[in-house]
């Protein structure tokens, strides 16, 4: 049997283009966790940043509407979790779990009008280089923009958290907000800004899937990856560059399900659709076990509230 | 002008208000939200929360949705109260279901007193089996609780779903993804003639008593209240960490494994696709609304299980999508979660006399 180069390279580049949502969603949630906010709603902001970002481009027609649209519906619905979390001080576990819950229903009941309406096509650069070299060629070429700024964030991202003076105030919030504030920082502001950070990039997130990955709308079409984003953010230790190896070993188990399904291997789809939450608990399990590593790499308040007496 | 003042002590008489001033607000909102789709608010209002428990029937059908809700809902306190955030309960539905429906199955065609309450105790261990996972893997690997329980949410109805498809498929089924009929010794008894309401329901009043007895009259119930408090001050009393962690997680599967016997031994007496629209889940707004205590859980899991029936409704009458349901419920979590601000703080207006 003779495997064709450029078959190899369009199957990385599936699997590439399925990480793309994870990617973006753990990058915007990295930051809000380093602030020391963990926000469980990522799957409720992604779901509302698919529905918002496929009715606007079916109603207005313009892809840039579309995309914008989707990332402020994002941050519009994480405000929600920002005024709940920070202003009144609420729970953060609770807060984010009325987040996806409210998210999935909203967007099932703005999205009954757009079930079984085709997408748009969406435009990809460089198409014409695809063909240029082997094996590179497809998974180099021929993306959207959308995909391009996935595989920069995590790079934009570690240099800002390490090299820039707002990436060191994040980190600082967010491992001591009792210092930073005595420094003169707004703890309260610097973590609104990273809470609609992070519901920008999960809407951003969503759009990509109902408008570039899979074009059109489905209910619950985001089916956990909002969850799997979150396990991914602890799975890299809170480093952005560890989110792309982890954003690839899951978008390879759905890529590597989809073609075990078609080359008839006779395991049950059930259990291959299983298997990205299962190997989820596993590395979950693995990457937990040394408490010390963790306990080192986590922000120190995260989920914790912060409060200034005036 | 208005002064926010931190209270000395979170107000007691605010701490059961406030659950009632969500869902007051909640319904404001919601008449909002049925405005701005074009919908007559009131009359929306009306279809979604009265009509469906005007009758006989409907009251039947509320407490039909109330029992599983208000079972998983005490299990999930047990979690909660000590600081462990077991949002997996759907799945410890799911897997409990399938283990009972599996033993309801092996009794298929079979008649006799044992059947029924073997059914159901498989049903608490599925539930608690299944619990066990997140629990073990938080004691002893640090694993974190919240993503487990939730990722084993999706493996349970998949596993579900294979079994219903493939090797437990009612042969005589034409191929639909369901059992057979489980016999009617393997069923839950309904309690009157013509209503879905059945003895099921007995088994959450059973799980309220029991919780109050545990939560306020024992030496357990005191160590969980401490541990959710302060996990360091837990620490140096010396209580028994990891066995307590264990402990909740097996009493909250449990509940929600029976909550799935219920499902499936109740009216439906078979197992199937979809077994439960999101109790679980929901379950964890009741024990929220219900203020984590038994009687206040009785009357959230009435409140809440009035949004499935009422979304159910407004649909028929009034093509309101169903989700409508969803958005409720995610609305009263929002504001039970806000208007706790008060337990804490005081609006205080200064300054209009002058």
């Amino acid at each position: 049997m003779i495997i064709d180069i450029n078959f190899i390279g369009l199957i990385i580049a599936s699997i590439m283009a399925s990480a793309v949502p994870l990617i973006l969603a753990s990058c915007g949630e990295l930051i809000t966790e380093r602030s020391g906010v963990l926000n469980l709603g990522v799957e409720g902001m992604m779901i509302i940043g698919a529905i918002s970002g496929f009715a606007l481009m079916t109603v207005t027609g313009s892809l840039i509407i579309a995309i914008f649209g989707a990332m402020l519906a994002g941050v519009l619905i994480s405000t929600i979790f920002a005024f709940l979390t920070q202003t009144l001080i609420t729970n953060h576990v609770a807060t984010g779990l009325a987040l996806t819950i409210f998210g999935i229903g909203i967007s099932a009941m703005i999205g009954k009008n757009f079930v079984g309406i085709p997408g748009k096509e969406f435009p990809v650069l460089f198409e014409g280089l695809k063909d240029t070299i082997p094996l590179l060629g497809p998974i180099l070429f021929g993306h959207s923009i959308v995909f391009y700024f996935a595989f920069a964030l995590p790079f934009i991202t570690s240099y800002f958290l390490k090299k820039t003076k707002i990436g060191l105030i994040v980190r600082a919030v967010g491992d001591s907000p009792e210092s930073a504030s005595n420094q003169g920082i707004n703890v309260r502001l610097v973590r609104y800004a990273c809470i609609l950070y992070g519901g920008a990039m999960s809407g951003l997130a969503g759009a990509y899937l109902s408008m570039i990955y899979t074009p059109q709308w489905i209910e619950n079409m985001t089916g956990g990856r909002g969850w799997i984003a979150l396990a991914l953010v602890v799975f890299s230790t809170w480093n952005p560059i560890k989110i792309l190896i982890g954003a690839m070993i899951f978008g390879g188990l759905t890529i590597i399900q989809f073609h075990m399904q078609a080359i008839g291997v006779r395991i049950p789809v059930q259990f291959l659709t299983a298997l990205p939450y299962i190997v989820t608990i596993i590395v979950l399990v693995v990457i937990s076990r040394d408490s010390r590593k963790i306990r080192l790499s986590t922000p120190s308040s995260l989920g914790k509230s912060f409060h200034k007496d005036n | 002008m208005i002064k926010i003042v931190k209270r000395d002590q979170p107000s007691r008489a605010i701490f059961f208000f406030t659950p009632v001033l969500a869902i007051i607000l909640t319904l404001v909102a919601g008449g909002l939200i049925f405005f701005i789709l074009g919908f007559k608010p009131f009359e929306a209002l009306k279809f979604f929360f009265i009509v469906p428990i005007a009758d006989k029937y409907g009251f039947s059908e509320l407490l039909l949705k109330a029992t599983p809700l208000c079972l998983i809902a005490i299990g999930l306190s047990f979690c909660f109260k000590s600081n462990n955030w077991n949002i997996g309960a759907e799945g410890q539905l799911t897997f409990g279901a399938i283990v009972s429906g599996g033993v309801a199955l092996l009794f298929y065609e079979q008649e006799g007193f044992y059947i029924l309450p073997t059914v159901i105790l498989a049903g608490a261990i599925g539930g608690m089996l299944y619990a066990s996972i997140p629990a073990i893997l938080k004691t002893y690997f640090n694993t974190n609780e919240i993503l487990v329980s939730l990722m084993l949410v999706y493996v349970s109805k998949l596993i579900l779903d294979y079994l219903v498809v493939g090797p437990w498929s009612n042969p005589e089924g034409f191929n639909f993804p369901e059992t057979r009929q489980f016999s009617d010794s393997a069923k839950l008894p309904l309690l009157f003639e013509g209503l879905r309401i059945h003895a099921g329901i007995f088994l959450a009043l059973a799980a309220v008593v029991i919780s109050w007895f545990i939560f306020y009259k024992t030496y357990l119930g005191f160590q969980m209240k401490v541990s959710g408090f302060s996990l360091k001050t837990a620490k140096y009393a010396g209580y028994k960490g990891k066995k307590m962690i264990i402990l909740v997680f097996l009493i909250s599967g449990a509940c929600a494994g029976l909550a799935g016997v219920g499902e499936i031994t109740g009216p439906i007496g078979q197992l199937h696709r979809e077994i439960s629209p999101d109790y679980g889940f929901t379950a964890i707004i009741v024990a929220f609304l219900g203020r984590l205590h038994p009687v206040g859980i009785i009357f959230a899991s009435l409140v809440v299980a009035i949004t499935y029936l009422g979304a159910e409704t407004a649909q028929i009458f009034m093509q309101i999508p169903k989700y409508t349901g969803q958005v409720f419920q995610g609305m009263i979590l929002f504001f039970l979660l806000a208007s706790d601000y008060l337990l804490f703080f005081k609006i205080k207006f200064i300054g209009l006399k002058k």
